[in-house]
């Protein structure tokens, strides 16, 4: 028998503090998840019995439609609560809410919130385990892993790879679990933004700082084109979205002044003509499609792998009797 | 470590042996091989069933289906033993099990328990007209009542007994081994 999997413990509510190990074991889990998709039957039995609540207090289509695919496909039974027409408008707390619904018995949480920590906040006062889908600045882990696979799959390899994160890194928690994620794996990576969005000290992260998107595009294989949130606009960040496009904007015109073939990456959903422009959306370079299908078997992985997450009876069932 | 002290009980002439027949048997079974598909089970089952599926061709002349069952998510003791690393994902022959003869190949019968898991994965993926177990070691001990077709030999072991089925992909070597595990001196 090959080893058991790198345990994660009971959580994952980042990808800052995971091993390269722990960070393959999921994407290596995730492969043969790929192919249960693609069945007739898009069904195996290895979660039944779990009842799975996905609990999101922020708006969410791709995400939750992914998590709620990857449990169903693992056979767990999901319930979806959003923070609109739920307990919580009435002034109900976080953990109020997770304490009422652990003693309706449930197995894990998935979390969505506005405020960063709140994922390992709830972790730390439920028994059940939590995944993180995003708390505000901090980290969107899942999302930097389906990014990973995706580079994976197109590239071969992530080790010694350039990887430069375009955009809002400031607010973005899908920049930051890219970057832990990135070079934890011993990828290169550039970020490039106005410098109004750029971290205060982006050494500190030990990633590389691009002022001119032509640079970027230039140094980089592969591109994470993030989202411009419209808001960042009304409060000053951004003078114009026509601004934004002429400056920062992905558009053909720049990767094909590109001296390799590049990937091009957006965690959606895209301001199509501001931060990326539609033909680089739909072109050859583009992968965003195999993301949100990458999406669904790395949470079926974190799933599995949570699920079953006991360090010691994984170590156990090395020996264990085959049969 | 705990000391192990291997037997040998079938060399690669056995085996061998016992594949020819097995692969006549099957045959015999099916009246031929129309609709006749082979189906290991990871690992060592897979690699059992590409050797009974060239003595079937051989004999016969034909090709033969094949296909391979991972059945790691069909387990029933993910809450006890924890996620065990998936191996090679399952392969389906390209035309689908449905309204064919499967067999189900493996290395050694044992709880039943694997057998179990790798019938509900068929049946999740379509309705073969039979479903036949065939095994190259039934070293008994049934948790479940689930019993073997066609055997290549039984082998009287104890449960703190293993029995290693070698096979020349994975160990370079093809034969069947029985080993007993001394437990540590406390």
């Amino acid at each position: 028998m090959t080893d058991a999997p790198a345990p994660l413990g009971k959580d994952l509510i980042g990808l800052e503090g995971l091993t390269a190990e722990q960070i393959r074991t999921i994407l290596d889990t995730a492969e043969p998840f790929k192919e249960i998709s693609e069945r007739r039957i898009k069904k195996v039995p290895v979660l039944r019995g779990k009842t799975i609540v996905n609990l999101f207090f922020e708006a969410s289509t791709r995400t939750r439609i992914s998590f709620e695919f990857a449990e169903k496909r693992l056979s767990a039974d999901t319930v979806n609560i959003s923070s609109s027409g739920s307990s919580v408008v009435k002034g109900e707390t976080l953990v109020d809410t997770a304490r009422n619904l652990e003693a309706m018995r449930i197995d894990m949480v998935v979390i969505r919130h506005g405020s960063s920590g709140a994922a390992r906040f709830l972790s730390e006062r439920i028994p059940s385990n939590v995944i993180n889908a995003g708390d505000g600045w901090h980290e969107h882990p899942t999302q930097g892993l389906l990014d990973l696979l995706t580079i994976r799959d197109h590239a071969g390899r992530i080790e010694g790879l350039r990887v430069c994160i375009i955009g809002d890194i400031l607010h973005s928690r899908v920049a930051r679990s890219n970057i832990h994620g990135l070079l934890a794996l011993g990828a290169e990576v550039g970020v490039c933004g106005p410098r109004t969005l750029l971290p205060p000290a982006p050494d500190e992260l030990g990633v590389k700082v691009f002022t001119r998107v032509e640079e970027a595009i230039e140094w980089a294989d592969a591109l994470n084109v993030l989202r411009l949130q419209l808001e960042r606009m009304q409060s000053g960040y951004v003078p114009s979205l026509r601004e934004y496009n002429r400056i920062w904007g992905v558009t053909n015109a720049r990767l094909e002044a590109a001296p390799k073939e590049l990937l091009v990456l957006h965690p959606g959903p895209m301001n199509r003509g501001v931060e990326i422009d539609s033909d680089v959306a739909d072109g050859p370079h583009s992968v965003i499609l195999n993301q949100v299908t990458n999406g669904v078997a790395v949470r079926m992985a974190v799933l599995y792998l949570l699920a079953g997450g006991q360090p010691e009876k994984a170590e156990a069932a090395k020996q264990g009797a085959e049969g | 470590m705990p000391d192990e002290h291997r037997i040998r009980v079938m060399d690669e002439a056995d085996v061998r042996r016992a594949l020819a027949r097995m692969a006549r048997e099957i045959v015999e079974r099916n009246g031929g091989t129309d609709g006749l598909m082979l189906m290991g089970i990871h690992r060592r089952g897979t690699q059992i069933a590409a050797m009974l599926r060239e003595e079937i061709e051989r004999a016969e002349g034909v090709e033969v289906e094949s296909g391979s069952i991972d059945i790691t998510l069909y387990r029933d003791d993910l809450g006890t033993v924890g996620p065990r690393p998936i191996i090679g994902g399952s392969e389906l022959p390209r035309s689908g099990i449905d309204g064919q003869v499967v067999v189900i190949v493996d290395d050694v019968a044992y709880t039943g328990r694997t057998v179990r898991a790798a019938l509900n994965e068929l049946g999740d993926w379509g309705r073969p007209r039979r479903i036949l177990l065939c095994v190259l070691v039934d070293r008994g001990q049934r948790e479940l009542p689930i019993q073997p077709d066609i055997t290549g030999r039984w082998v009287h072991v104890t449960r703190d007994q293993r029995v290693d089925v070698l096979v020349p992909e994975l160990d370079g070597d093809l034969a069947v081994d029985i080993i007993e595990i001394q437990p540590e001196a406390a």
